[in-house]
């Protein structure tokens, strides 16, 4: 029978199916990170079963506040820090090593084609870029992963999204997710895995796969899904190549994984992107979406380019160019933050860090940051971000805030004129 | 297993996200207890008050759909739990939301619509609703009259419930 990635992943990790519908697989690799974990520890170690079912499978970093900001978040790290030494979790990024999960964890070469991934975290998603099945999930199915390496599902549906077309200029992986988000709605991918396929995916690099599958969970969908190729090889071939006689013996082992012919699809969402122009969120919801023109010249405040969605060295290198040899407007307070040790890094040696702050941003240590206003880069009521994060929500960086994503290029010139711009407007010398 | 029932919330708004219903900078607590007076403080509702007194009283939740979307937290349903709302009602649930729920041992019991606004007619009339788990009916009961329906969930989530959540069904059988 033809079947869909995910299926293929659900039959080959099947443990058990105590109900019909419900599907117990078995897990590849267990996320932590020190927001949704340490109540998870503490209710182990309350019920006297501080065991893990298997250290090596366990990933474990500390990214939404750090450095600790106060004794609540110093405790929290705490918690994470003496459970990985004392269940032996050798892959524990403390600070100096640590960045946002998301952009860290596939950086290590921990996913690969056909994981079950599970994490406290709803982004967890993003992971499916590499053919994975991956989905964000809370504390408690969380503990059950940490101690019994299970975790429980609804069997998969699956929605395919066909992108065609050819990219404009000023136009990212960003733009063309929040134009799908907006069609899909909020909830059109509830239950769902959103598969996504076409000239236009096969042509992104894994940083835009993953921007791509990072807000699958804003259309309400379990996990994105990108099938596993050439691209995927190249990126895993660091951490693979001992497996493999060559990369194209590699290519041929992830391409079981791929969603056969005549399997059963929910939907089919279309879009080409020829047309498309940079989009623009401009409510409370992630399905709040505009072309860019139409919300140019609202005023904003902050700027902040980062996070799991747009945190990556691409992002960086795309707002760089655009910020390069300019100054951010006076009004805005720009911030940056490298998504991991390694993108802040290769931004350094190609002088990225260097044009934004001749620029005038501060750039941050790697950390989920302004993104969800736990940590730095909270706004005042009643003040304006324009943000390559992936939520819009009332109060998500501050009470009485104002969220407008966007993708780094929108957010670079944006900071430059103080307002909403359309970056091919601004490449063309003139405000939009 | 929890009690269900009680007098009712509603909350007549689709896609309430669960940023709404606890905010991240709460997150940094580690105890259930001290997510109490925080709950749904960031609800953008028209006429809503977080620190309306008669919350307090609430043990049912009833609103539109797509109910806790967004981030995962599960400080969501534990902000719910430790006011004593153990059920909620809505015409769709995102998944997550709906996951935790049940882990906990808690009831999010999905709806059709035109079931959601029959319960919601009793808006405002001191409506309480009481959950017959064995037979999978509830009934509302207002100023304006009672209405039963009845309501499916998952073999899965059922026995969730009954074994009091997910750790200790997964606990006696994994």
């Amino acid at each position: 029978m033809a079947m869909t990635l995910s299926e293929k992943i659900f039959a080959s990790h099947l443990r058990d199916e105590p109900f019909p519908g419900t599907k117990v697989l078995s897990l590849d690799a267990v996320l932590c990170h020190e927001i949704t974990t340490p109540i998870a520890i503490n209710d182990l170690v309350a019920r006297g079963k501080d065991r893990v079912f298997d250290p090596s499978k366990i990933k474990v970093v500390i990214d939404h506040v750090t450095p600790a900001k106060d004794t609540k978040t110093a405790l929290q790290g705490k918690i994470l820090r003496d459970w990985s030494r004392r269940q032996g979790i050798r892959d524990f990024f403390d600070i100096g090593r640590n960045g946002v999960c998301h952009a860290l964890f596939p950086e290590q070469g921990f996913i690969r084609p056909g994981y079950t991934v599970i994490m406290g975290d709803s982004h967890t998603c993003t992971h499916g870029a590499f053919g994975a099945f991956a989905a964000g999930v809370g504390t408690t199915d969380l503990e059950v992963g940490i101690l019994k390496g299970v975790c429980a599902f609804r069997e998969p549906r699956t929605i395919r999204v066909n992108v065609t077309g050819k990219v404009p200029e000023g136009v990212f992986a960003k733009d063309i997710i929040l134009r799908i988000i907006r069609d899909l709605t909020v909830k059109g991918a509830t239950d769902c895995v959103v598969e996504f396929h076409g000239d236009v995916v096969k042509g992104l690099s894994m940083e835009g796969r993953m921007t791509l599958c990072n807000m699958a969970i804003e259309a309400g969908g379990t996990s994105g899904v990108c099938m596993p190729d050439e691209v995927t090889v190249d990126y895993l071939w660091p951490f693979i190549s001992g497996g493999y006689k060559d990369r194209k013996a590699a290519l041929a082992d992830f391409r079981k994984w791929w969603s056969d012919e005549g399997c059963a699809y929910v939907k089919v969402v279309d879009i080409d992107v020829s047309n498309l122009a940079p989009q623009v969120t401009y409510g409370y919801k992630p399905d709040e979406v505009k072309d860019v023109a139409e919300l140019a010249g609202t005023v904003v405040d902050q700027v902040y380019i980062g996070s799991c969605t747009n945190g990556r060295i691409e992002d960086l290198r795309v707002a760089a160019s655009f910020v390069k040899g300019r100054k951010i407007a006076d009004t805005v307070r720009g911030i940056v933050s490298p998504a991991t040790p390694k993108v802040f890094r290769e931004a350094d040696e190609e002088g990225l860090l260097k044009i934004f702050m001749d620029a005038g941003f501060c750039v941050t240590n790697p950390t989920c940051g302004a993104c969800l206003g736990m940590s730095n880069g909270v706004l005042a009521p009643g003040e304006v971000c324009a943000s390559t994060t992936n939520r819009n929500f009332n109060g998500r960086m501050g009470k009485g805030g104002m969220v407008h994503l966007m993708s780094p290029a929108t957010a670079a010139v944006t900071a430059i004129e103080g307002r909403i711009t359309d970056p091919r407007e601004f490449a063309k010398g003139g405000r939009s | 297993m929890k009690t269900f029932g009680g007098k009712v919330l509603f909350l007549d708004r689709s896609d309430i996200n669960t940023d709404e219903i606890i905010p991240a900078k709460y997150l940094t607590e580690i105890s259930k207890e001290a997510l109490k007076p925080h709950m749904l403080e960031d609800l953008k509702l028209e006429g809503f008050d977080p620190r309306d007194p008669e919350l307090q009283e609430a043990r049912v939740i009833v609103t539109r759909a797509n109910f806790g979307c967004g981030s995962s937290r599960e400080h969501a349903p534990w902000v719910f739990e430790i006011n004593d709302i153990n059920v909620v009602i809505a015409s769709g649930f995102a998944r997550i939301f709906r996951q935790n729920m049940f882990n906990c041992g808690m009831l999010a019991i999905e709806l059709a619509e035109g079931a959601i606004d029959r319960l919601f007619a009793h808006r405002g009339a001191n409506a309480s609703l009481s959950v017959d788990f064995k037979n999978s009916r509830i009934e509302i009961k207002s100023d304006k009259g009672s209405e039963g329906f009845d309501y499916s969930v998952s073999g899965f989530d059922k026995a969730l419930v009954e074994a009091g959540g997910w750790v200790e069904f997964a606990d006696a059988k994994y």
